[in-house]
């Protein structure tokens, strides 16, 4: 009795002292659990505190450049100055050459006409009476390009002359800085980008209503500019990247597709199969500005492809692409369930018949997904592209992917490069935002089709 | 090995006799094994196994885990083709033809042998589509009508008919675990195999499940060969009658079931009956 009670003493205190161990290991435990825990918190927060700095300093920078400084002026189409003879008419029994000439000597008159002089006077109507302004610095407050338009609207509809109309114009990149407030109004002139007479007068044309800010519309429908940078485009630069991105989806979509099937589904596993693997797998981590070598090298040196044209921009993509596509179509092609593989294989399926019947149907939205993250992947890549002369400035929208382009990344690294950085900050920062943009629409554009697809399945 | 041998002819002779003739008019071999290994790369996993399967009845095979009878049952559809580093050597004759002649094609031998898998793995498609799929590959329904009634009758055979008649376009993935299978053997039905070849189709499933398989297998043996491989020797004692015993890549005993679970002849298959291996 007693010893069986001893026993019991000693196995009760055993179990007490296990279980203080244990509750001292669990203080432990919990310890370490909640030191993890923290940390996990603590990075998310960092790096959610980045993206939120960089989203805040790309949209703050970049909004006020969809809105821009314009001039709305009475512009009258003088005969005084606009001294032509009227455009040429084809003549009975002219030839086609003697035709082009007439015209060509006509349009260079047109250029030769002091379209300025017809500028200057619209601005000095809309300015006070007897405004005192020197020529020169009153044709600061226009963008340089002004009298093109001008002209453009005669050319246009030569009925104008003689008569006033009211045209918009965009204001010069520095007008735009002095109204929104991106230069120090209180530097001393001689560091003013505007001379002391235009920015009192751009001054007095923000109060008249000559001059507004609306919105830009000049960013997505104009090309890239250097003599009038205020009204500098992406329109080029965005269809360029349209261009290589078809370029990128025609090629590589089908080519990384289709490799990875083979290698996973068809090829016997050989020594062959495991370089290949082995290469595909180092080609994904080359630096990308080693395939635009590669391409300059190659599709422009060897294979006399255009240079800065969209097509070889693509294909140096493509190339980038192809290791991404691949790797995650094999990946997504071996997580399908040997049981859905044995199902068609045990019903007499040839293999074709397995892959394409039930393998790739189920692997679809994941192999989607990882094409559209290739192809936005090098949507924003410029490394390459720089090397095949695609940072070229290229002042026309391309019109076929063989054109001279530059594409929207490139874009973005020449805008801020530009001198007039006070300018062009924010339209760099707008350039962002429209990648940004592209990319999101992309990565919504898969989402979409994978929960529908997903929801087919 | 030479006693083994004779063992194993007496059982045949068993076998024969023991069956009873108006069960199943035709009860020739349908399935020769003669001497058949498989290696996994360097291991051999079936040391060569000798065995007859009759027609038209259910031969089962049981034996632990690892013993290599799910091994050998993929040779005769010859899925373990489908195994990276798998070899067969050996003969196995389907109605006297060697199945792994060069000259045989690996998708006809597998419309000729069915299987059901021990995990139901309908395809992620429509009820409809599950059951129809085998026929459209090897066009065997002609017409869109023909293909109905394949799908009907498959899975009225499979029992299952009455359940999912109102939602054929529904997803095979949907139904219950039992009722996948059976929509599995109506789909390996479909095709209109001779044998059909069950791995543990029972073992991912409840106890009612089981037996309303249980209760199909029986009634499928009047018209087609089956061989199960099974984890359950009350289930090889209720629905086969041919019992293979395997144990570590070797065919230990086999005879009529009856026999085998009363009466064997071998110690390691007294020991596995009894519970005292696997």
């Amino acid at each position: 009795m007693t010893e069986l009670s001893q026993s019991n003493t000693a196995s009760r205190s055993l179990a007490a002292e296990r279980a203080r161990k244990v509750k001292a290991g669990l203080r432990r435990r919990h310890m370490t659990e909640k030191i993890f825990r923290g940390l996990g918190i603590a990075a998310i927060v960092a790096a959610l505190g980045f993206v939120a700095l960089l989203f805040t300093d790309v949209l703050s920078k970049g909004i006020p450049a969809f809105t821009q400084a314009n001039l709305h002026l009475e512009v009258a189409y003088d005969p005084a100055i606009i001294k032509l003879t009227p455009a040429p008419v084809r003549e009975v029994g002219q030839s086609d050459a003697g035709f082009e000439q007439a015209n060509l000597k006509w349009r260079s008159s047109l250029v030769l006409l002091n379209w300025n002089k017809v500028l200057e006077v619209a601005m000095r109507k809309s300015a006070p009476a007897d405004y005192d302004i020197d020529t020169r610095q009153l044709l600061t407050i226009p963008e340089t390009n002004a009298r093109h338009i001008l002209r453009e609207r005669y050319v246009e509809d030569p009925g104008l002359l003689g008569k006033t109309i009211s045209i918009d114009l965009v204001a010069s990149a520095n007008v735009d800085n002095w109204v929104k407030g991106n230069i120090d109004r209180d530097l001393p002139d001689a560091q003013q980008q505007l001379g002391a007479d235009a920015r009192a007068l751009t001054d007095f044309f923000a109060e008249n209503g000559t001059l507004t800010k609306d919105f830009a519309t000049g960013i997505f429908t104009n090309v890239d500019s250097r003599a009038a940078p205020a009204s500098a485009g992406l329109a080029g630069a965005f269809m360029g990247s349209v261009y290589m991105m078809l370029v990128v989806i025609i090629l590589a979509v089908p080519i990384g597709v289709a490799s990875a099937i083979y290698l996973e589904e068809f090829a016997k596993k050989s020594r062959l199969t495991d370089i290949i693997e082995v290469n595909i797998n180092n080609l994904a981590a080359v630096p990308s500005i080693v395939f635009g070598l590669l391409g300059a090298a190659v599709f422009i040196n060897f294979f006399h492809l255009p240079i800065s044209a969209p097509l070889v921009g693509g294909m140096v993509l493509t190339l980038m692409t192809l290791p991404t596509i691949i790797i995650a179509t094999r990946a997504a092609l071996q997580s399908v369930s040997p049981a859905l593989r044995q199902a068609a294989l045990g019903l007499g399926a040839s293999r074709t018949q397995m892959v394409f019947h039930h393998v790739l149907p189920v692997t679809f939205p994941s192999i989607l997904t990882a094409t559209i993250i290739g192809v936005a992947q090098a949507l924003g890549e410029t490394a390459p592209l720089l090397l095949i002369g695609m940072n070229a400035f290229v002042a026309s929208v391309p019109a076929s992917p063989l054109d001279q382009a530059t594409a929207l990344p490139v874009q973005i690294f020449l805008w801020n490069g530009n001198e007039n950085r006070n300018f062009f900050e924010a339209r760099t920062s707008a350039a962002i935002m429209v990648l940004l943009g592209l990319m999101i629409l992309l990565n919504a554009i898969a989402i979409f089709l994978r929960t529908r697809l997903e929801r087919r399945a | 090995m030479d006693v083994m041998a004779g063992k194993v002819k007496m059982t045949q002779t068993t076998v024969e006799s023991a069956m009873n003739p108006t069960d199943a008019p035709d009860r020739s071999i349908r399935i020769q094994a003669q001497d058949v290994k498989v290696h996994y790369g360097a291991k051999e996993a079936l040391h060569g196994v000798s065995i007859e399967i009759p027609d038209r009845a259910v031969t089962s095979f049981i034996g632990p885990s690892g013993c290599g009878k799910s091994t050998f049952l993929r040779c005769i559809n010859r899925m373990n083709d489908t195994i990276e580093g798998a070899r067969v050597e050996g003969l196995i004759k389907l109605d006297g033809e060697d199945i792994y002649d060069p000259s045989l094609d690996v998708v006809e031998l597998r419309a000729r042998i069915g299987m059901v898998f021990q995990k139901p793995n309908p395809f992620p498609k429509s009820i409809y589509e599950n059951v129809a799929y085998g026929p459209k590959i090897h066009g065997i329904a002609t017409s869109r009508t023909d293909l109905d009634e394949i799908v009907v009758s498959s899975l009225r055979r499979a029992g299952l008919f009455e359940e999912v008649k109102d939602r054929l376009n529904e997803p095979g993935t949907g139904l219950s675990g039992g009722q996948q299978q059976r929509l599995c053997i109506a789909r390996a039905m479909a095709v209109g195999p001779e044998v059909i070849l069950m791995d543990e189709p029972c073992s991912a499933l409840d106890p009612i499940a089981t037996a309303i398989i249980e209760e199909l297998i029986d009634e499928l043996r009047a018209n087609y060969t089956i061989v199960i491989v099974t984890h359950s020797m009350q289930q090889a004692a209720r629905v086969s009658q041919k019992t293979a015993f395997f144990h570590l890549g070797n065919l230990i005993e086999e005879g009529v079931t009856e026999d085998i679970f009363t009466n064997p002849i071998n110690k390691q298959t007294q020991d596995y009956i009894m519970g005292r291996i696997g």
